[in-house]
């Protein structure tokens, strides 16, 4: 309990918002921009600047587009052994920074990297971690972050606070939040600092790194998005969502349940277990519109609903709902987009 | 070699339904399970002890029905089940259950040395995948996530070598033992349980830890050593818009047309 106590009293010590800012081989994940975006309303509410913590090795160049980004300050630890990510060293180099700077938020991408490294940091620093927020907040009272998320499989949002330790942390998912307007010519400043780590101590090394663009569905950039669900039935019929995709120039998404089937790949599977999307034009069909599935969509531009249950859960966040048997509106829709379109279409 | 592997029982998600009416779970009858990329962490786990000997013990914590999901792991061909499991433990946040976890793994370990740890990449119900790499922390030990392929086990160098799933490619990683690693689902086919294995389950009795057989700091474990608090549970907020386009059943192809119109005209796609 005195420990407790203490912690309670350095609380103000705390001050600013952070964001990691995440890049593979000197190029920067969208993420951290959208973060920067979220960032600076929070930075604003609390009064406080906005930082970012920039890791790796020849990624100076960043730090300017963090900037026009909506940075102010950019924390940047530029070291060889930081060339490859590997969780010790980057671990070791943002519990530094932040024992240092004392930041009192810091977030993350919800990526594979930011996964992997924000457990450590928060465990280290013994803070509380939110993972996957699809809204944060600033309390106007108490000054806390509002981290919300969709709570433990059910159909609600939970808003998570971590009131006595420091820094809060959080991961959000990449397209959750929007990308910030880039700001060209806007600037700021530059701290550099040593990550202190040799590489004898370090206990993992990078063997070999492997691109494989050709296998990886981006779903999460895709501007047409054609999601099929448990409501097709069987696994052949599948084939009129391809065809639909195809006749709109769109990418192939699915419900967990049409994974689960097999009827096709996890790549695919749009929600909390699989990717965040936010295209132009979202097509739910036979799909019922769980929020595991909704969390993963629900900020698309339009969303087109397909159910012949006119109370399903999907109608409720659709743009614009088709009541009826999917097996006669989806080959009507294919066959009028191809007309309209001009597209062939397999 | 001795693998420890951390399971966790989670509901099973495919069979989770929302009542349309009231819009909330409906949980009656949704049986538990091992949490899915947990199992595949068992069987990677026998299968590094049919190569090199030694043992695999499971680790759990949850209620006191949790002890299903270590009889299942003895049934995959795990040899020893612990179940850490105290009302005092109840509202432990992930800090919180790494810490618990990680001290059940100090005191395995000290009755025989760990070299290998395995979990699932992630939990299915809460999904954070934040307890893997809070126990490797804990333990000083190095952690590889996402792990998909088990390349080569070097017990005398104390080295490890695999293949991580990253976004849009691989890497091959070494790493010295001990280690942590979280697992993919490909990274191998679960099998059947032999009907010698399901006959130990069967009668298997599973070893209990509470507080007072795990050297615990009571501030750091439940509620109060939980950093992380839930202020407010609410349904998700619902969205503007809705439309219902008429038409659907008796003429699909009117209403194509209709819903091309509006796209159209919203500038989301272009008209020949
Ligand atoms: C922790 C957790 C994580 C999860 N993560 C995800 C996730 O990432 N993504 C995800 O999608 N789910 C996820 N789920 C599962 C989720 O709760 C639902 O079970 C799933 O989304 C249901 O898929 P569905 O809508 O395809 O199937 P169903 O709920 O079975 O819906 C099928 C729909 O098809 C309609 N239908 C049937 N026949 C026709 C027809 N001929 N014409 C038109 N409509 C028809 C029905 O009216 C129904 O609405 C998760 C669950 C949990 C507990």
């Amino acid at each position: 309990m005195p420990e407790v106590t203490k912690e309670v009293l350095d609380l103000s010590a705390y001050k600013g918002v952070w964001v990691f800012l995440e890049q593979v081989g000197g190029e920067a994940a969208p993420v951290s921009w959208e973060l920067l975006g979220v960032g600076r309303k929070l930075a604003q509410d609390l009064g406080v600047e906005l930082g970012g913590a920039l890791l790796g090795y020849g990624v100076e160049h960043l730090a300017q587009e963090a900037f026009a980004h909506g940075a102010d300050i950019v924390y940047l630890m530029d070291d060889p052994i930081l060339k490859n990510y590997r969780t010790d060293p980057y671990a070791r180099g943002m519990i530094n920074l932040i024992r240092k700077h004392r930041p009192e938020i810091v977030l993350m991408g919800a990526t594979t990297l930011g996964r992997d490294l924000s457990g450590v940091v928060a465990t280290e620093l013994e803070t509380g971690l939110t993972a996957d927020c699809t809204m944060l907040e600033i309390d106007p009272e108490k000054k806390l972050l509002k981290q919300t998320r969709p709570a433990f499989g059910g159909n609600i949002m939970a808003t998570i606070l971590t009131k006595d330790r420091r820094p809060q942390m959080a991961t959000v998912r990449p397209r959750v939040m929007p990308m910030p307007a880039r700001i060209s010519g806007r600037t700021g400043r530059l701290v550099k600092e040593e990550l202190g780590v040799q590489e004898e101590d370090v206990l993992t090394k990078v063997l070999e790194l492997v691109k494989e663009p050709g296998k990886a569905v981006y779903l999460d950039k895709a501007e047409i998005i054609v999601s099929g669900g448990r409501g097709l039935g069987e696994k052949a019929n599948f084939a009129l969502i391809e065809e639909l995709a195809q006749a709109l120039g769109g990418t192939v998404g699915a419900s967990r349940a049409a994974v689960e089937a097999g009827w096709i790949s996890a790549d695919h599977q749009v929600g909390q277990t699989g990717t965040t999307v936010r295209p132009k034009i979202y097509f739910a069909i036979g799909i019922s519109g769980a929020i595991q599935h909704l969390v993963g969509m629900q900020t698309s531009d339009v969303i087109v609903a397909i159910n012949k249950d006119p109370d399903a859960a999907i109608f409720k966040v659709a743009t614009y709902g088709i009541v009826g048997d999917l097996m006669k509106i989806v080959p009507a829709l294919t066959r009028e987009f191809k007309k309209r379109l001009g597209t062939t279409g397999a | 070699m001795h693998a420890v592997v951390f399971v966790k029982q989670v509901p099973d998600s495919t069979e989770v339904r929302i009542d349309p009416r009231t819009n909330t779970l409906m949980r009656e009858g949704v049986p538990s399970i091992i949490n899915p990329y947990d199992a595949h962490a068992v069987e990677e786990a026998v299968r590094l002890k049919e190569r090199f000997g030694g043992k695999v013990t499971v680790i759990s914590m949850g209620p006191p029905q949790a002890r299903e999901v270590l009889k299942r792991s003895i049934s995959f061909g795990a040899d020893v089940g612990v179940l850490v499991t105290d009302r005092a433990f109840g509202g432990s946040d992930t800090l919180a259950t790494s810490y618990i976890l990680s001290q059940a793994l100090r005191k395995v370990a000290e009755q025989e040395p760990v070299d290998i740890v395995l979990a699932g990449k992630q939990a299915i119900d809460g999904d954070t995948a934040q307890v893997g790499p809070g126990i490797a922390t804990r333990m000083g030990w190095p952690q590889l996530t996402y792990v998909m392929n088990i390349i080569s086990v070097d017990p005398d160098k104390r080295e490890i070598v695999v293949e991580r799933k990253l976004e849009g490619g691989k890497e091959i990683v070494k790493a010295r033992l001990p280690v942590l690693l979280t697992v993919e689902k490909g990274i191998n086919e679960l099998r059947y349980a032999t009907f010698p294995n399901l006959l130990r389950a069967a009668r298997y009795e599973v070893t209990m830890w509470g507080k007072d057989q795990l050297a615990v700091d009571p501030g750091k474990i439940g509620l109060k050593g939980s950093p992380t608090t839930v202020g407010r549970i609410f349904p998700p907020p619902p969205r503007e818009g809705g439309e219902k386009l008429p038409g659907g059943d008796d003429n699909p192809d009117q209403v194509a047309a209709l819903l091309a119109d509006l796209l159209i005209k919203r500038n989301l796609i272009a008209d020949r």
